[in-house]
């Protein structure tokens, strides 16, 4: 009896552990060609907003593929981060736009 | 003897340099309005090349490209205009954005003579060169001479934007090869 519910006790503990923190919103500015923050370090589901305040089309792709977002000028996108790992992307149009995710577990 | 000189270090440097770094140099002290009007100039010819290679190009990222070209150019140019009418400035025609129309529409011509994937590979390696030559008068003599911070200020987010295109077309070229 007090076997099982040390158990249950223990196992709860843990599932408050298992559950995530709240998932963040992170900003990321491109602004006169340049990306900032140019390193930026997130977690696992939170969500990344690229502003683009320029006149221009930028985009944000990944060097490894994972992702290629589109930002029309004067305009937002987001990207739910699903996989850890540091990512390094840049601007297709203007590759000289460079910066770099890194999301934790 | 002196003068023999300086004709053969002209002569050097009409060989070897582009015609936009000619002109700026000559050209030692540009004006805002003679600034503005290269600027704007040297943005008209890309948008010109990059209109004769949505005609003309077969390869897609190639065809991409051109229209990158195109959209980024439009887009500084219109800033260009909107700034030029707000400082109440008339860009005011000079040697350099003349040479520089002469020396595209001759290029204009060259490519014209070419198709498939000769004309993509002409191009782009005209595009590298291209935005390699701009930039470098960007740097040394259109940001430099500037005297107003706007105007400055444009030319800088200018040159990041060419530098990007440069960057761009030299991707696009070592996919050609």
């Amino acid at each position: 009896m007090s076997g099982r519910l040390c158990s249950i006790a223990v196992a709860l503990v843990f599932a408050a552990m298992l559950v995530p923190a709240r998932a963040a919103t992170i900003e990321i500015t491109m602004e006169n060609l340049v990306i900032s923050p140019a390193e930026v370090s997130a977690k696992v589901g939170d969500t990344v907003t690229w502003i683009n305040k320029d006149v221009f089309a930028h985009t944000a792709t990944a060097n490894n593929g994972d992702f290629d977002v589109t930002l029309p000028p004067k305009k937002a996108a987001t990207l739910v981060l699903k996989e850890a790992g540091t990512v390094d992307y840049y601007c297709r149009y203007h590759p000289n736009m460079k910066a770099t995710l890194k999301v934790g577990p | 003897m002196f003068v023999r000189w300086s004709a053969a270090i002209a002569a050097a440097f009409l060989l070897s340099s582009p015609v936009l770094l000619q002109g700026a140099r000559a050209a030692n002290k540009l004006t805002d309005p003679q600034i503005a009007h290269i600027a704007y100039t040297a943005g008209v010819i890309d948008i010109n090349a990059a209109k004769q290679a949505q005609k003309k190009a077969k390869n897609k990222d190639v065809k991409a490209f051109a229209e990158d070209m195109l959209r980024d150019h439009e887009a500084v140019n219109k800033q260009a205009l909107a700034l030029v009418k707000k400082l109440n400035v008339t860009p005011e025609d000079n040697d350099t954005s003349k040479a520089l129309s002469k020396q595209a529409s001759d290029k204009l011509a060259e490519l014209d003579k070419l198709d498939g994937a000769a004309f993509d590979k002409a191009y782009v390696a005209n595009e590298v060169a291209y935005h390699k030559a701009v930039n470098g008068a960007l740097e040394t003599q259109l940001i430099p001479s500037a005297s107003n911070a706007e105007l400055k200020s444009l030319l800088q987010t200018g040159l990041k934007i060419f530098q990007g295109h440069q960057q761009h077309a030299e991707h696009v070229a070592a996919e050609l090869k």
